[in-house]
């Protein structure tokens, strides 16, 4: 217990202490001194800009995983896919490819010369330009974050208890009936978490905007890595960070809270 | 009806699928275009294994994985008997701790850890970002992994049992491994496997961890992206694909039939 103790503090504690002492500090030549600079500049017009695209393109795609994915966990989980088991497994086993070449899979297709345009070209189509756009960076996020949507909806639709429907149908409800007032009301906690696990990678990521949005393209996640690794200002870079963790860190509790009764809806 | 919902799952499954095929289709390429075929070869699958670049990562991603996930494995086990010994209060600091790189976005986790470093390398100046600061992030969001699969079957045993144990002589490290350990072996071996493709997978963390020079697969991949990715990596990620497979069937495998002894 106590080795794990201190793992906690120097590799959990400690490392998120120095990322706010930071974003505290400015650099000066005399070395650190303590400044609010680092959070008024976050909310200059450009940086509010980027936050506000990466809060838009998560809600995007969080939104098109829902509507895609509803769909796949409800039809999974009726009685005539009962039995077919390797189906769900068939919708996770992508996860198990490299994330990077998953997307980058999508530029083959995408790009100028890629696949699409080469089909296109093929019918004396002219080409269009795929890539390096919003709907590239959505198409991403969307290709890699709908398991996570499919697999809490589906877990609590197959727990479901089925009576419940059949009485619905007893007591004269239609199928749509059932389907709105019974199955989705049930299913809430499976779609809240499946919303948290999707809305949050995709707030975050820097990887997909990277690839198929362009060097240009930026988002919260590309900032904080741009004021790290290229412009070196870890103060401003924090600041961003902390921002960040506040916002990921108080809506998961929030979440948690609404869907405290359910269990074993997420998927670890 | 039916053939509509067939038919939904089908596209759905292509959306999925499509991607992966073509990256294994191009990986038997001739020539290096990602986009024109322009015929078939292994080519690619014998390079893979002359390139030294592409094998060190390899190397680096392996050994990582598997040294950190029995890192954590060890540690996070040990942290979730002593977790669940403790009430009330402690239980739930001690927990809001461990849940931390769980929820915490993974680039700030990784900017988190190169801080602590290089604020720990000024101390230490012989010391520098690669392979030990590498091994030691990834153990610290697996920790949190291996605890959170562990605590469950903790808290569903009997604590009786190792009670009974140590009434009838046993010492405590014998109670563990005879009592405690076996009823939670499920959880274990969960959060271990957990662990393992965590790490496998992970590329934020490690991106801003690991030093010049050190890289592993998902690193490599990202700066070869830029240029254009060779058909190598393709070749590579084909054969990793497959042995994932191999490996998530054998489990199921093996799971399947021991439900069915179970049953019966």
């Amino acid at each position: 217990m106590l080795p794990y103790l201190l793992w906690a503090l120097l590799f959990i504690i400690v490392p998120i202490l120095l990322i706010i002492y930071y974003s505290l500090c400015v650099e000066t030549d005399s070395g650190l001194v303590f400044s609010l600079q680092n959070y008024s500049r976050v909310f200059q017009p450009i940086y509010l800009r980027i936050m506000w695209r990466s809060v838009a393109l998560a809600f995007m795609c969080t939104l098109f995983c829902l509507v895609m994915g509803y769909p796949v966990a409800y039809i999974m989980a009726s009685k005539e896919y009962a039995r077919k088991g390797f189906l769900l497994f068939l919708f996770l086993v992508p996860m198990w490819m490299n994330f990077l070449l998953r997307t980058y899979s999508w530029l083959t297709i995408l790009e100028r010369n890629g696949i699409i345009n080469s089909v296109l070209s093929v019918f004396g189509l002219p080409n269009i330009d795929l890539l390096y756009n919003e709907e590239a960076v959505i198409l991403g996020m969307i290709y890699n974050f709908l398991p996570f949507m499919i697999l809490p909806i589906y877990t609590v639709l197959k727990k479901m208890d089925q009576s419940v429907i059949e009485a619905a149908q007893d007591l004269g409800a239609d199928s749509r009936t059932v389907f709105l007032r019974v199955t989705v009301p049930l299913s809430m906690p499976g779609v809240i978490s499946g919303v948290t696990m999707v809305f949050m990678p995709a707030v975050t990521t820097f990887i997909v905007s990277d690839l198929l949005g362009g060097a240009q393209f930026m988002l919260i996640g590309n900032l904080i890595e741009q004021q790290f690794l290229k412009i070196r200002d870890w103060n401003f870079g924090s600041a961003v960070s902390v921002i960040l963790m506040t916002l990921i860190i108080a809506s998961v509790a929030i979440f948690s809270m609404v869907d405290k009764d359910s269990e074993g809806g997420a998927l670890f | 009806m039916k053939a509509l919902k067939k038919l939904y799952l089908g596209l759905m499954l292509t959306f999925m699928y499509a991607p992966i095929l073509i990256l294994i289709i191009f990986s038997f390429n001739a020539s290096k275009s990602r986009a024109n075929w322009t015929g078939f070869t292994l080519n690619w699958y014998v390079e893979l294994f002359r390139d030294p670049s592409i094998l060190k990562a390899l190397y680096n991603t392996i050994t990582i994985a598997l040294l950190s996930s029995f890192f954590a494995t060890v540690l996070g086990t040990a942290a979730a008997v002593g977790i669940d010994a403790l009430g009330g209060k402690a239980k739930r600091a001690v927990m809001a701790v461990t849940n931390i790189p769980v929820m915490n976005p993974d680039i700030v986790t990784g900017v988190s850890l190169m801080i602590l470093f290089i604020f720990v390398f000024k101390f230490f100046p012989a010391m520098k970002l690669g392979y030990v600061t590498l091994l030691l992030s990834h153990i610290a969001f697996n920790t949190s992994y291996v605890i959170l699969s562990v605590l469950p079957k903790l808290r569903h045993m009997d604590g009786n049992l190792y009670e009974a144990a140590l009434d009838l002589g046993a010492s405590p490290a014998l109670g563990f491994f005879k009592v405690i350990l076996p009823e939670i072996m499920p959880g274990v071996v969960t959060g271990a496997m957990l662990a393992f493709t965590m790490s496998i997978d992970d590329f934020v963390v490690s991106f801003f961890t690991t030093g010049s020079g050190v890289n592993n697969l998902s690193i490599l991949i990202y700066s070869m992206a830029r240029r254009g990715i060779n058909p190598k990596i393709n070749a590579l990620s084909a054969l990793m694909f497959i042995v994932v497979l191999t490996l998530l069937y054998l489990v199921n495998a093996s799971d399947n039939s021991k439900v069915k002894i179970n049953e019966e």
